[in-house]
C-alpha cells in the first residue's frame, strides 16, 4: 500500500469509537525487543543496523496481521511525512530522527504499527480507541509471540526481554491510555492527580509522551516500571487508575455544572468565539481551545452530530497535518493563518453552545413574575 | 554479597576488568578495597553510577573498569546514554545492575512473558537453581542419602540441557 493511502486516511483509534471514548482518547501498548548477538541500534554500525533491519523487515512483512501492511525505510519518508505519523503516534519522535537502517511497517488499519531499529531493534505498537488497554496488548501479544517464532530475541532468564535502557528491560512493555481531562484542569485538580498517579508508580506525560507539555488537555499515562510483574498486572493496576480517573473527571464534570454553570459557560463560549472568528491561530491554542469544544459537546452545549468535527480538528490542526493538505512546506505565520481558515470553514454552522437542561426547560414560573403580568 | 577476601563484610565495591579478553570480577568491602590499594575514584564510576551513591558526577571518564567482550561497550558509555550496548551488556555490567534496577522496578525478577521456545529452558534453569538449593541445604544437614539423590536429579537436568542446546 502507498504512503499516502496511510497518509490521507485516518487510522481506525481516531474514530472515537471505543468504550470511555469521551475521555479515553486512545489506548496503546508497545513492546520492546532486541535481537541476539546483534549490537543494539545506538551502539551499531551502518552496516550492522542495515543486517538487522533486513532481518527483521521480511519477517514482519510476512505476518498475517500484515498483509495489508504498509512498509516503508525511513529514508524514503520525507519530513513531513515522518511528522505526519509522529502527530498520529504511528511512530515516535525519536524514530522520525532516523534515516538509513530504519524503518516502519504499518497495517491499513493503522492499528499496527512497527518501528525497526529505534532505541530498540524492535518497537511494536497496537493502538485502539478509547479505554482497550486489555485489546490492544491482546493484538500486540499476537505480533510478538508469531515474530518471535521467527526471530531470535534476547531474552535473560533473569531479567527477561533486554532493551537497550534499563528501564524498559523485563516485560519491554509500556502500555498507555491518552486522557481528556479539562475538568480536571480547570478545577486545579490536575495536579493532585498527577502527583497521586505517580505515587503509584505510573507515569504522567504530554501529548507526545516523554518531556512534552501538556497541551488541549490530554495527557498521557502509563506504567514506569516493566520488570518484577507479569504483563497482565501491569495492565489491570493501570486499568484501575485510569478507571478512578475517569470517575474523578466526570465528578468535577458534574460539580462544574452545578456549583461554576456560568465559569463552565464561558470557558466553552470564549473558545467558540474564537475558533469561529480567529484568522491566525498556533497549534498550541487550537488545541486548548478546542479542549472546551470537545467538553462543550461532552457535556451536550453542542449537538452530538458536531462530535466527530471537533474530533478531526484535534489532529487536522497539527501542523504537519496542515501542511500535507496544502501539499507545501508553509511559514509558520501561513501556518495559523491557514489553520484558523480550516477552523471557521469546519465550525461554519456549529450553533451557539447552550447549556443541555436551558432548550427544553419550562419557562421560569416564579410567583412575582406572574404578579407583575 | 560479601567481600572476595575478607569473606566478612559486605561488598560496596564491585570491580570488573577485563585482562587478554578474560573479564574477572572482584567484589570487595570498604576497608579490603583500601588495603588493596584501590582506591583511584575514576576506577569506580561504573559501580558508583549503578549503586545510585552521586559521586560519578564528579567523576572524569573513566578508561579503567569493564567493557563488554561482545560489543566493546565500556562504563563510560553508559554513563553518557544511560543506554546499553547489546544483550551481553547486561552480564558485562552484572555487579551494580542489580541495585540500580532495584530502584526502577517492581522486582529483580522477569515474571512476565517467556517467548515460547525459550520456556523450557527457563523452567529447567529455575528447577536447577531450586535443587541446587537444596542439595546445599543437604549437606548441610548432613542428609547425604538426599543430598546423593539431588545430585543425580541435577546431572540429569544438566545433560538435557547439553542435549537440547
Amino acid at each position: 500500500m502507498p504512503i499516502h493511502t496511510i497518509l490521507s486516511t485516518s487510522g481506525e483509534w481516531l474514530r472515537g469509537d471505543g468504550p470511555q471514548s469521551h475521555i479515553v482518547v486512545s489506548s496503546r501498548v508497545r513492546l520492546a525487543r532486541n535481537l541476539n548477538g546483534f549490537p543494539f541500534p545506538g551502539h551499531a554500525k551502518k552496516t550492522e543496523r542495515v543486517s538487522v533491519l533486513e532481518c527483521i523487515k521480511p519477517a514482519v512483512e510476512s505476518l498475517p496481521e500484515m498483509a495489508d501492511a504498509h512498509s516503508v525505510y525511513s529514508q524514503d519518508l520525507s519530513a513531513l511525512e515522518k511528522q505526519v505519523l509522529v502527530e498520529r503516534h504511528l511512530i515516535s519522535r525519536e524514530h522520525a530522527a532516523k534515516g538509513l537502517g530504519s524503518a516502519v511497517v504499518m497495517n491499513k488499519k493503522q492499528t499496527l504499527s512497527i518501528m525497526i531499529n529505534e532505541e530498540d531493534h524492535l518497537r511494536m505498537q497496537a493502538i485502539r480507541s478509547g479505554l482497550q488497554l486489555k485489546s490492544a496488548f491482546k493484538l500486540i501479544d499476537k505480533v510478538d509471540s508469531e515474530l518471535g517464532d521467527k526471530l531470535d530475541f534476547a531474552f535473560h532468564n533473569q531479567y527477561g526481554f533486554l532493551t537497550a535502557c534499563p528501564t524498559n528491560v523485563g516485560t519491554g512493555m509500556r502500555a498507555s491510555a491518552m486522557m481528556h481531562l479539562p475538568a480536571l484542569v480547570l478545577s486545579e485538580q490536575v495536579n493532585q492527580v498527577i502527583q497521586a498517579v505517580n505515587k503509584v508508580g505510573l507515569a504522567v506525560r504530554g501529548l507526545y509522551g516523554e518531556g512534552t507539555e501538556a497541551m488541549g488537555n490530554l495527557f498521557q499515562i502509563s506504567n514506569q516500571t516493566t520488570l518484577g510483574e507479569k504483563e497482565e498486572e501491569i495492565i489491570t493496576r493501570l486499568n484501575k487508575v485510569i478507571e478512578q480517573i475517569i470517575l474523578h473527571e466526570n465528578n468535577a464534570r458534574a460539580t462544574l455544572q452545578q456549583k461554576k454553570p456560568v465559569t463552565l459557560l464561558d470557558n466553552i463560549g470564549r473558545a467558540y468565539g474564537i475558533l469561529r472568528y480567529s484568522h491566525s491561530m498556533a497549534s498550541k491554542e487550537a488545541l486548548n481551545l478546542l479542549s472546551y469544544l470537545k467538553l462543550g459537546v461532552d457535556l451536550g452545549f453542542f449537538p452530538e452530530e458536531c462530535r466527530m468535527q471537533v474530533d478531526e480538528l484535534f489532529i487536522e490542526t497539527q501542523p504537519a497535518h496542515l501542511q500535507k493538505s496544502t501539499a507545501q512546506k508553509l511559514q509558520a505565520e501561513e501556518r495559523d493563518a491557514l489553520r484558523a481558515s480550516i477552523i471557521r470553514g469546519r465550525l461554519e454552522k456549529l450553533p451557539a453552545p447552550a447549556p443541555k437542561s436551558a432548550a427544553p426547560q419550562e419557562p421560569p414560573a416564579k410567583p412575582d413574575d406572574k404578579a407583575k403580568d | 554479597m560479601n567481600c572476595d577476601v575478607c569473606k566478612q563484610k559486605p561488598a560496596t565495591v564491585f570491580l570488573t576488568q577485563i585482562v587478554d579478553g578474560k573479564m574477572q570480577k572482584v567484589n570487595l568491602c570498604e576497608a579490603c578495597s583500601k588495603e588493596k590499594g584501590v582506591t583511584d575514584p575514576t576506577g569506580f564510576a561504573l559501580a558508583d553510577l549503578l549503586l545510585g551513591l552521586g559521586a560519578s558526577q564528579e567523576m572524569e571518564k573513566s578508561t579503567v573498569g569493564a567493557r563488554c567482550p561482545a560489543c566493546g561497550f565500556s562504563h563510560a558509555d553508559f554513563k553518557k546514554t544511560g543506554r546499553f550496548g547489546c544483550a551481553a551488556c547486561y552480564d558485562t555490567f552484572a555487579d551494580g545492575l542489580e541495585n540500580m534496577l532495584k530502584g526502577m522496578h517492581k522486582g529483580l525478577e522477569h515474571r512476565g512473558k517467556v517467548p515460547p521456545r525459550l520456556l523450557k529452558a527457563k523452567l529447567r534453569d529455575e528447577e536447577m537453581k531450586k535443587l541446587q538449593r537444596e542439595l546445599r541445604k543437604a549437606v548441610a544437614d548432613e542428609k547425604y542419602e538426599a543430598a546423593a539423590e539431588l545430585r543425580d536429579r541435577i546431572r540429569n537436568l544438566e545433560n538435557e540441557a547439553h542435549t537440547a542446546s
